[in-house]
């Protein structure tokens, strides 16, 4: 499983990307695509929505089950990734290219993990 | 098979039909550029078509359904009976009062013997199934909150185990929805419970047993926490067959709740349907059900309407016949065969669970209600056999699958419910096909990706099936143009 060192990453299991202090991508982790298996749906917020830290901002659905997916920051949604409406596969075949929203005017987050800790953590919850 | 469009040809037709009385007239619909094609076949060819579909599906007449949280009990041949009775089919819901006095009754006496069985006061049969129940308790919590001008009662509690269908009620009753984890044990939190209750919390929404098969022993505590916060409990009655006749929502103290007549109380459903969710709910919310009460008096049954109402959520007086065969039901089980029926759900439940329980680890190890849900991460991660590939496999055995990856807090889930209605006999040979599909993960996985092998449909393509559904039958001479 694949999880990139310039990434910070969230305990319900997204990660983020920051593009500068107060903008960032938002995405689900390798970890959280293969548990979910075969993503079929995707829900995006709309862009000027807001975001909060530990609040839900869309859901994904697998062939499994419909799961959350909590913003790890608060801010204002800048931009959300409209072709995954279409192509909610891209979450599976590459999680780190598939971002769901870009975050501006980043407020505050939550505590976030660098790659190492993120796998030790997860390697533990199972 | 053929579609019933691609049986028969131009000018077969059945006779089952009369002739027609009535003119004919030419409907003209707008923007129809064609004639309706509607398919041309005899009796013989109807029959056969049917008859080729009831062979591509499982029901509990083809064998063991040990669907978990759907109870798929057997659905006894005399409630059919009752329900095709003529004085029961051929009758109008506008028909006069004093005509259908016996209809009337029907749904009194069932109603009584419901509030005994839940222990509420009151009770409306208009919502057509479970779900359509919960929507309409919480318009009852609403309801009773707005009365007593409390406006900032806006949350509904939910735990993560629950139904999907409880945080999708509330959403569309207009509530906020508040999640909360599951303890350990798998019950509630109360901790979790005391921090989320406040004073903007319209109720609670709860299974007892819960999700995950365990009757939460702290249900006194859990209504009283709700309770003292302000708010009412909502009782979902899914798994009301571990408890009837033994154990009563309204002495757990829930105020609300609803029963699925086409769970518990023996009336077909899953596709054989219709189903019924009769709402029952204490005195002091009773003047805010919705739809017409037959209320009884010296000169017989008369159909009121409660003071404050929430208003019809259906037509008329639900779905009747459903109600005629729970009567019945009831009627033939008697007092102690309610119970029977419950303790014996119980016992099946238990007695598979302690029958797998040495290979296929349980989520929740303790003595289980009315069903079990077995965890098998282990062995996806030691055979890469999922919970899938073994439902799957259960296919080739003639079983119907256990339902899968549910509740969400158990991972590789599997949550099976047999039902009080199935023989030991049947119980053993399920337990042996369990055992026969662990025995081939570790010799054969490749075998159970494959399965069922047996099956009149195979491995459907669940995902493309998600992703590119096609809904449309298009004949085979039709132009391929969506605007027609």
């Amino acid at each position: 499983m694949n999880h990139p060192t310039d990434l910070y990453y969230s305990k319900s299991h997204e990660w983020v990307k920051f593009l500068d202090e107060k903008t960032a991508l938002i995405g689900l982790t390798d970890y959280a695509q293969d548990a979910l298996g075969d993503l079929v749906f995707v829900n995006l917020p709309e862009a000027g929505d807001e975001v909060t830290a530990g609040e839900a901002f869309s859901d994904v659905e697998s062939v499994k089950a419909v799961s959350d997916v909590f913003s790890p920051v608060s801010g204002v949604v800048a931009e959300v990734n409209e072709e995954l409406l279409d192509a909610p596969e891209r979450m599976n075949e590459d999680p780190y290219g598939a971002w769901l929203i870009k975050v501006e005017n980043i407020t505050e987050k939550e505590e976030l993990m660098e790659a190492d800790a993120y796998i030790r953590f997860y390697e533990s919850e199972e | 098979m053929k579609l019933i469009f691609e049986r028969g040809m131009e000018g077969q037709r059945c006779t089952i039909l009369p002739d027609c009385d009535v003119p004919e007239i030419c409907l003209d619909v707008p923007g129809r550029g064609l004639p309706l094609r509607l398919p041309h076949v005899s009796e013989n060819e109807i029959s056969r078509h049917y008859t080729e579909l009831a062979g591509q599906v499982h029901g509990v007449n083809n064998g063991f359904y040990p669907l978990g949280s759907c109870t798929m009990k057997y659905n006894p041949k005399v409630n059919e009976e009752a329900a095709a009775l003529p004085g029961f089919t051929d009758i109008h819901p506008l028909q006069p009062e004093d005509t259908v006095q016996g209809c009337m009754k029907v749904l009194d006496a069932a109603k009584q013997m419901l509030l005994e069985i839940t222990g509420m006061d009151d009770m409306t049969m208009q919502p057509a199934a479970g779900a359509h129940g919960e929507f309409t308790g919480l318009l009852l919590i609403k309801a009773y909150h707005d009365s007593r001008g409390d406006k900032k009662r806006t949350k509904i509690i939910v735990p993560d185990s629950a139904h999907g269908t409880n945080p999708a009620s509330a959403a569309m009753a207009g509530f906020e929805v508040v999640n909360i984890p599951s303890g350990e044990d798998g019950c509630v939190d109360l901790e979790k419970l005391r921090e989320a209750a406040g004073e903007d919390t319209a109720g609670l929404m709860l299974t007892n047993p819960n999700t995950v098969g365990l009757f939460d022993k702290n249900i006194l505590a859990i209504t009283s926490i709700v309770h003292e916060a302000g708010g009412l409990a909502y009782y979902d009655g899914a798994n009301l067959n571990a408890v009837m006749g033994i154990a009563r929502p309204g002495d757990m103290g829930f105020d609300v709740m609803h029963i699925n007549l086409h769970k518990t109380f023996s009336t077909p459903h899953g596709g054989g349907g219709p189903g019924s969710g009769p709402v029952g709910c204490k005195a002091f919310l009773k003047e805010f059900l919705p739809g017409l009460q037959p209320a009884k008096s010296e000169a017989g049954y008369t159909f009121t309407a409660p003071r404050r109402s929430v208003g019809r959520v259906k037509m008329f007086y639900g779905n009747f016949l459903v109600v005629v065969k729970a009567l019945t039901y009831l009627l033939v089980l008697g007092r102690e065969g309610v119970r029977d029926a419950s303790r014996n759900a119980v016992l099946n439940a238990n007695y598979m669970m302690r029958k797998l329980q040495d290979i296929y680890p349980m989520a929740y190890p303790e003595t289980c209600m009315h069903e079990f849900v077995m965890c098998l991460e282990n062995m996806k991660h030691d055979a890469d056999v999922t919970a899938m590939d073994v439902a799957k496999a259960l296919l080739d055995y003639g079983i119907h699958p256990p339902t899968m990856y549910f509740p969400l807090i158990v991972h590789e889930a599997l949550m099976v419910e047999p039902t009080e209605t199935e023989s030991r006999e049947t119980l053993d040979e399920a337990i042996r096909a369990f055992r026969e599909i662990y025995d081939c993960a570790k010799k054969d996985a490749l075998r159970l990706h494959e399965a069922p092998v047996h099956a009149y449909i195979r491995r459907p393509d669940e995902v493309q099936a998600a992703r590119k559904p096609v809904l449309r039958y298009f004949f085979p001479d039709a132009v391929r143009n969506p605007a027609q």
